[in-house]
């Protein structure tokens, strides 16, 4: 038999690539996605691909979207490789989301409090029944409206801040950490913690808060404050020396008032966790809160036990894109590395029959 | 390709990549931290070595990429691709006419030269990772040089299997200084790190980190003085080409335990195939 | 006994809050010598132990050290690779729970070797002899050589840290409360090992208990903190059978009680 050596990867890829554009398309019957329609009706979809992929723009997000087959990871992925080809102008102000549009704002501390409570479009109370209106297309009721009154609607911790009950925040100095720009290194700042759970898995830090609810490092959270709204991004261009107004982005911010720190000599105050996101996403913002605060365990005098109070251990595995990537490179070659384990286990299998046969000898 | 600098990466990025290089350089065998880019390619699959050799590629480059040694596996037709599409170089499959060699897993058969670079893709580029997995404690350890915890799990190996069980990724001293992984290939190209004369750069970038070995550098796989460090593979000659010194992959050809032993690198193999070598099972070229 | 001491310190204050756990507190150690700290918990004598051996700093004092050659070191003044190299070396620390400082995944020969491979021996066989040598010199059978800790009992646990420990002929070896929770038949066995061994290769020990017995057994010389200050000091026999101080009279009686 004459052996030929595997050959064709070059003709291979470019079958699968074309069996893969073919597949995305699906039945070509049916109508093709537009990006508009992904961008309008798939909105938290949109909303996560942004957050993970650490870009605001949804337009792009929709596309990454088709692109991966509805594949939220894979869209983050093609997102992130787009954004980190970008020119990086300037760093914006810190947004004011005391300021924000609010379309949602709700607190679980307190039943009323200045600014009310807005309930707005959450799934929240609604009761989980397939609707098969939805599927017939049937278009929906229109919602009740009311002219909008330009209500301030301050921080609820801004409440518990008047009697000292709740720590502030300490202004950072100089400018943030940025983790896309610089190495990772420990002991990791609250500034770039933040940045990791910001562009974090959604499903991680899920499970990494409800790990702490439940007894692995617990925080005694309360939900402070959740408020969902657009907030104006501002930025001062060094050739004009002032802020201007460069957008509106949708945020979902998470204040989290949690078990108080102190002693008999320094007054007790609550603790806080904070979590913020691009586009709406709740559930990501209040896991977010939840681990931030865990992970000032150290900070705070507490025993560090939990996984999640570890911040090493959390900050290197929240990101998605990192964490699928070597997991599925396992699915590559690796035979080489397969091919000395065989010649070594050979070898020691060899070596243990010798010891068998010569203490059999013996 | 439009839209896109050369080699992919903007200016700034390569400089700064540059400049862990040189760090990197400077002090062989030591993990130098950079800013790793998100890249189109997904990690694991190269994005430390595809940013490396973004950094060091020039338009009069000639490329060779392998993986598992060889020039045609998919995700070395891809990387190749990567770079023939976004910097426009010259690609070659023969090792003595690359100028940069990037690879996973292994290094050719044939023995570089000074006017080469080699870049190695590294999954884990800490090499007491398996042992000690915070890393401010292994950064503490490399930092005052203390790597006894190493030689223990070797002491283990030796007394639980009677040898070192440890047959890629095996760990280097560099410069005598530096513990390193040499990232995860056969331990049978361990000695050809020592002394060689092109220069060897490491890119980890899921990790974020690059570190080098700079030409002419003393590599020494750790080993006990009465367990000195052994090379292995397949006791076999190529079957395509009847080298009897080079890796060899292990092919099945049937169902019935049939094996046929061939050169991992696919230049070195047909190399030896065109000045004349025939294997068992192969056909003169 | 030579004059000169191989480890002193002098002036040591360190209070935690308004918590004092060092109060002036001056020591002395001369080469070969055992030295008991005792007293109750909180009474300062870990917080003592952890700052002679570098592992915690005082706000104010200083402590030397007198190495092979004879150099006078501050050993809270010398570079953290300098004193992680005595730690390895020259001196030894035997915690109260062997699990804070064995390996329980490493095989007996490998805690033990696990010195002289961080010292640089690099000989498979004569590692694994010597200690196979260490674990009959702590009474562990040779063939236990490859078991893993894991399997051990608590006592043999202890030894197996001592051996660990001493494998390297530190010639100062700080103690914590060495025979803490074990039974008292195992600690017996124990405080005889261990007065055998410190003898036999005139190792110098700062030993940390709150047992008037240990001391008794294993130190010259005798230390009673209170509140983080010495209260009396002097040889254990003068100490233990005429205390002078009204603290050690308490606990020396409190002893004879139980």
């Amino acid at each position: 038999m004459a052996y030929v050596a595997v050959k064709g990867g070059e003709r291979a890829i470019d079958n699968a690539h074309a069996w893969l554009a073919e597949d995305r398309r699906g039945n070509p019957d049916v109508p093709d996605l537009g990006t508009d329609q992904i961008r309008e009706q798939l909105g938290r979809s949109v909303d996560r691909v942004m957050a993970e992929g650490s870009l605001y723009d949804p337009d792009l997000a929709a596309l990454a979207i088709k692109q991966a087959q509805g594949d939220l990871i894979e869209a983050a992925f093609l997102l992130r490789a787009y954004r980190t080809t970008l020119p990086r102008f300037a760093a914006s102000m810190p947004v004011e989301t005391d300021q924000m549009q609010v379309r949602r704002r709700i607190s679980a501390v307190f039943k009323d409090m200045p600014g009310g409570q807005l309930l707005g479009p959450t799934y929240d109370y609604t009761h989980r029944l397939l609707d098969f209106t939805i599927a017939a297309g049937t278009p929906p009721p229109k919602p009740a409206e009311m002219p909008a009154e330009p209500v301030a609607i301050p921080h609820v911790h801004g409440i518990l801040d008047h009697e000292g009950l709740i720590e502030r925040d300490t202004p950072a100095g100089g400018e943030p950490f940025d983790l896309t720009r610089e190495p990772l290194a420990f002991p990791a700042g609250r500034d770039l913690r933040l940045q990791a759970l910001a562009r974090g898995d959604e499903g991680f830090l899920l499970a990494m808060g409800y790990s702490t609810q439940r007894g692995w490092g617990g925080t005694h959270p309360f939900v402070g404050e959740i408020r969902v709204g657009e907030a104006s991004v501002f930025l001062t261009p060094p050739e004009l020396g002032f802020e201007i107004d460069i957008g509106d982005i949708t945020l979902t911010e998470c204040q989290m008032v949690n078990q108080f720190a102190g002693s008999r000599t320094v007054r007790p105050q609550f603790t806080r966790g904070y979590g913020l996101v691009f586009g709406h996403g709740e559930r990501k913002a209040m896991a977010m809160a939840l681990v931030d605060r865990a992970m000032r365990a150290q900070e705070l005098g507490e025993t560090v036990a939990a996984p999640a109070q570890n911040v090493e251990f959390v900050v290197s595995h929240c990101d998605n894109i990192e964490a699928t990537g070597f997991v599925e490179h396992l699915k590559l070659p690796h035979y080489v590395d397969f091919q000395s384990e065989l010649e070594t286990i050979r070898r020691m299998r060899a070596d243990a029959i010798g010891d068998i046969l010569q203490e059999a000898a013996q | 390709m439009t839209g896109y600098n050369f080699a992919y990466l903007d200016e700034q990025t390569k400089r700064m990549i540059r400049r862990a290089l040189l760090k990197a350089v400077a002090i062989p065998g030591h993990q130098v931290p950079f800013g790793s880019r998100e890249m189109p390619l997904p990690y694991g699959w190269g994005t430390g070595g595809i940013q490396v050799t973004a950094a060091v590629l020039g338009p009069n480059d000639t490329l060779k990429v392998i993986d598992q040694g060889a020039d045609d596996t998919t995700n070395a037709v891809s990387i190749r691709r990567f770079f023939a599409r976004t910097a426009g170089v010259a690609t070659t499959t023969r090792t003595a006419e690359a100028t940069i060699i990037q690879t996973r897993h292994r290094i050719p058969e044939q023995k570089l030269h000074e006017n080469q670079i080699i870049v190695y893709q590294v999954p884990q580029p800490e090499p007491l990772s398996r042992l000690e997995s915070s890393r401010i404690e292994t950064t503490r350890m490399h930092g005052l040089a203390e790597y006894g915890l190493m030689h223990v799990k070797l002491y283990e190996d030796i007394t639980r299997f009677g040898h070192v069980s440890l047959s890629y990724d095996y760990p280097v001293m560099v410069n005598d200084r530096y513990l390193m992984a040499p990232s995860p290939i056969p331990a049978f190209d361990n000695p050809k790190m020592d002394m060689m004369p092109a220069l060897q750069l490491f890119g980890a970038g899921r990790e974020k980190r690059i570190y080098a070995i700079p030409p002419y550098t003393k590599v020494v796989s750790l080993d006990f003085d009465d367990h000195p460090f052994r090379t292995t593979r397949a006791p076999h000659a190529c079957g395509l080409c009847g080298a009897t010194d080079s890796y060899l992959d292990e092919v099945v050809t049937d169902d019935r335990g049939g094996r046929l032993f061939v050169c991992s690198d696919t230049d070195h193999c047909e190399t030896h195939r065109d000045v004349g070598h025939v294997g068992s099972e192969g056909v003169a070229a | 006994m030579s004059d000169e001491t191989l480890l002193s310190a002098r002036g040591l204050n360190l209070h935690f809050g308004t918590i004092p756990a060092l109060v002036n507190v001056d020591a002395d150690l001369w080469p070969g010598e055992v030295l008991a700290v005792v007293g109750e918990s909180g009474s300062g004598k870990t917080t003592l132990l952890n700052v002679l051996s570098g592992r915690m700093a005082a706000q104010s004092g200083v402590v030397w050290y007198r190495d092979t050659a004879g150099r006078i070191a501050d050993v809270h003044a010398m570079p953290q690779p300098s004193l992680r190299a005595l730690h390895r070396s020259d001196w030894g620390f035997v915690q109260q729970n062997p699990r804070d400082n064995l390996r329980m995944g490493v095989t007996a020969g490998g805690n033990v070797g696990e010195r002289l491979m961080a010292q640089g021996s690099r000989h498979y066989g004569d590692i694994r002899a010597e200690a196979i040598r260490w674990l009959e010199q702590v009474e562990i059978d040779a063939d236990r050589v490859d078991d893993l800790p894991r399997t051990f009992s608590g006592g043999m646990l202890q030894r197996l840290q001592i051996a660990r420990t001493l494998v390297t002929h530190p010639r100062l070896v700080f103690m914590d409360e060495p025979t803490g929770g074990l039974d008292v038949s195992v600690q017996a066995r124990l405080l005889d090992l261990i007065r055998g061994l410190v003898a036999r290769f005139g190792i110098a020990a700062v030993l940390v208990t709150h047992d008037l017995a240990v001391a008794r057994l294993l130190a010259h010389r005798v230390m009673v903190m209170q509140r983080g200050v010495v209260v009396e000091t002097g040889l254990t026999d003068q100490v233990l059978d005429d205390p002078q101080h009204p603290y050690t009279q308490l606990l020396v009686s409190s002893v004879l009680q139980a």
